[in-house]
């Protein structure tokens, strides 16, 4: 069985964000980037399902920041193969990087077809479309997103797949392999890797290094202006020590009668 | 001619959501500046019926078809996709809640259109689309030119008022016929509801809720410390579900619930729109954080810049210590 893991980087919004000169997009010199957290639980359901069933794990992701150090972790955690996909911009936008890793995939020996395609199904940068259900729509494959658990029956060629709804109700569906999906959630968090599994992966140098080929076209969105959002209302701040702002707290409710 | 204003009419176990009269008021907004037509547009099998509260709308536009039963995003998207194709609306509203995930996410592919994410507002400016968005978990707000021609636009829950959509109105019902193969690959098997037996965090008077900034799960002893003080429940927003540390029940938010204490204490967590349409109509809000920047600031009444687990360890005590 064959599993592909697309993965991508995303802006560090731990760290304060600062809008570019042009007042349309994001200062990159401060910009951190970690790995969109959606892709890191469809890294860890294709590693769950290689210790079940012996799956082969391919790993592709584009030229990012920081990228080498997901690819290198991904070995670690024991993905069987990493491949780092250049020329797509970080900056292109998810229309025009899901139509370029559609057209350059097909043309990495042994990628596709795999059996199942596996995803984060949103990214905080989505702006113009989410990038799984886009590619598995240009790659012609059954799609199903906001996956939390995935099992697989190999000699039925399907997968039972649970996708959350709302107020913890989930749908069972049954998809038919080869298949994407867009995963949210996963039965237990990414797994951890000992630095030193990093750095023999590290070692042994094994990122893939493939070109994109340039997809069919895409019209950009036109943003006009980006700035931190105008709050509605702002919360009254409290402040001083910890004790105090307690005190104080406790004061508003039971002026409220909340006690 | 300028096309329409399209609304997808969302509906999930046979009930209309609150989310699609959301976006019924703001179609009728933006198709009576725009100076066309609002449709709501109801996909599914045996539902006519469903068209009779859809009537903001001018007319809808009613597909029925067996594999639109329990649509699936394939299914649905290739319904509307046609259906589109053949009409060219000026924009198809879509809400941004988990039925219909799937469907706005494969639609703009399907029809080869711009698609805008995030959307908690757009205004018609001289025969165009000015769309505002929220980016980076709400960290950004962007403002997206779009059209004159077909967009799709994915929609926030909470733009507009859910009351502001209902009508009394009977609006005319036009049934649409679509030709779609049963070949999506996808087969829903049933619904699992969750297990019963934990608390019903719908049903309190005060929440607790933990986020990321909680740092660890052994600092979900001081939120729970807290919440029984105060009589109330511990909850969390999304990365505490992911790491377990919490049941999914206990999720406030998007692939959650909805909850409307008369005190919710948000500790950690930053206010991502996803976690904010779930309580943001809570009587009290107070929030910690460490970052000043956060979003949930905005939409709580107290704020508080600290360490969540110490701010909530003073607040148990001094509460203890009020009530004697």
């Amino acid at each position: 069985m064959k599993i592909l893991v697309l993965m991508k980087m995303v802006p560090d919004i731990v760290e304060e964000l600062e809008v570019a000169g042009d007042g349309t997009s994001l200062d990159q010199e401060y910009l951190r980037f970690i790995v969109n957290e959606r892709d890191d639980y469809a890294l860890e359901q294709a590693l769950l399902l290689k210790d079940r069933l012996q799956a082969a794990v391919t790993v592709v992701a584009p030229e990012a920041p920081e990228i080498d150090d997901v690819l290198h972790t991904a070995l670690a955690k024991g993905a069987d193969r990493v491949i780092r996909v250049s020329g797509i911009a970080a900056t292109a936008g998810t229309r025009s990087t899901a139509s370029a890793l559609a057209t350059t995939l097909p043309g990495i020996p042994g990628v596709l077809p795999a059996d199942l395609v596996l995803s984060g199904c949103q990214a905080i940068d989505d702006l113009d479309g989410f990038v799984a259900p886009l590619l598995a729509g240009a790659l012609d494959l059954p799609y199903l997103g906001l996956v939390s658990r995935i099992t697989v029956d190999p000699g039925a060629g399907t997968a039972v797949v649970a996708k959350e709804y709302a107020g913890g109700v989930m749908g069972r569906f049954e998809v038919a392999l080869p298949a994407f999906l867009g995963v949210q959630g996963c039965e237990k968090p990414p797994r951890y890797v000992p630095i030193a599994k990093v750095r023999a992966a590290i070692a042994s140098g094994g990122i893939e290094v493939v070109a994109a080929v340039s997809g069919p076209a895409t019209t950009p969105l036109e943003v006009t202006a980006m700035a931190k959002p105008e709050a509605a209302g702002h919360a009254e701040m409290l402040e001083g020590s910890v004790r105090d702002v307690a005190d104080k707290l406790a004061d508003i409710l039971a002026a409220r009668g909340l006690l | 001619m300028a096309g329409n204003v399209w609304v997808v009419a969302e509906h999930w176990k046979g009930t209309i959501s609150e989310a699609t009269y959301e976006l019924l008021a703001l179609g009728r907004n933006l198709a009576d500046s725009l100076g066309v037509r609002l449709e709501a547009v109801l996909l599914g099998h045996g539902v006519r019926g469903l068209a009779a509260s859809l009537g903001t709308a001018d007319a809808v536009l009613y597909v029925d078809h067996p594999v639109l039963a329990d649509a699936t995003g394939q299914q649905a998207s290739r319904a509307l996709a046609a259906l589109a194709s053949a009409r060219v609306p000026a924009t198809i509203l879509v809400p941004t809640t988990n039925v219909s995930w799937d469907l706005l996410g494969l639609l703009p592919g399907r029809l080869g259109v711009p698609f805008v994410n995030f959307c908690r507002d757009v205004e018609a400016i001289d025969g165009a689309l000015q769309v505002s968005s929220l980016l980076y978990g709400g960290k950004m707000a962007v403002t997206v030119a779009a059209g004159p021609g077909p967009v799709v636009l994915a929609v926030l829950p909470g733009t507009r008022s859910p009351e502001a959509g209902r009508s009394a109105a009977v609006p005319a019902v036009e049934e649409v016929s679509v030709d779609l193969a049963d070949d999506s690959g996808v087969r829903l098997l049933e619904y699992q509801e969750p297990e019963a037996g934990d608390v019903d965090i719908t049903q309190q008077d005060v929440l607790v809720a933990v986020g990321r900034g909680i740092g660890n799960e052994a600092n979900l002893e001081v939120a729970e410390d807290l919440a029984a003080a105060l009589g109330g429940a511990v909850c969390g927003s999304r990365p505490v579900i992911d790491q377990g540390w919490l049941p999914l029940v206990r999720q406030v938010g998007k692939s959650g619930v909805t909850v409307k204490p008369r005190l919710y204490v948000a500790a950690g967590i930053s206010g991502a729109p996803e976690h904010v349409e779930g309580m943001k109509d809570s009587e009290v809000i107070i929030a910690v954080n460490t970052d000043a920047g956060a979003p949930i600031f905005s939409v709580a009444h107290y704020g508080i810049v600290d360490d969540a687990t110490d701010v909530l360890e003073a607040l148990a005590e001094a509460v203890r210590k009020r009530k004697g």
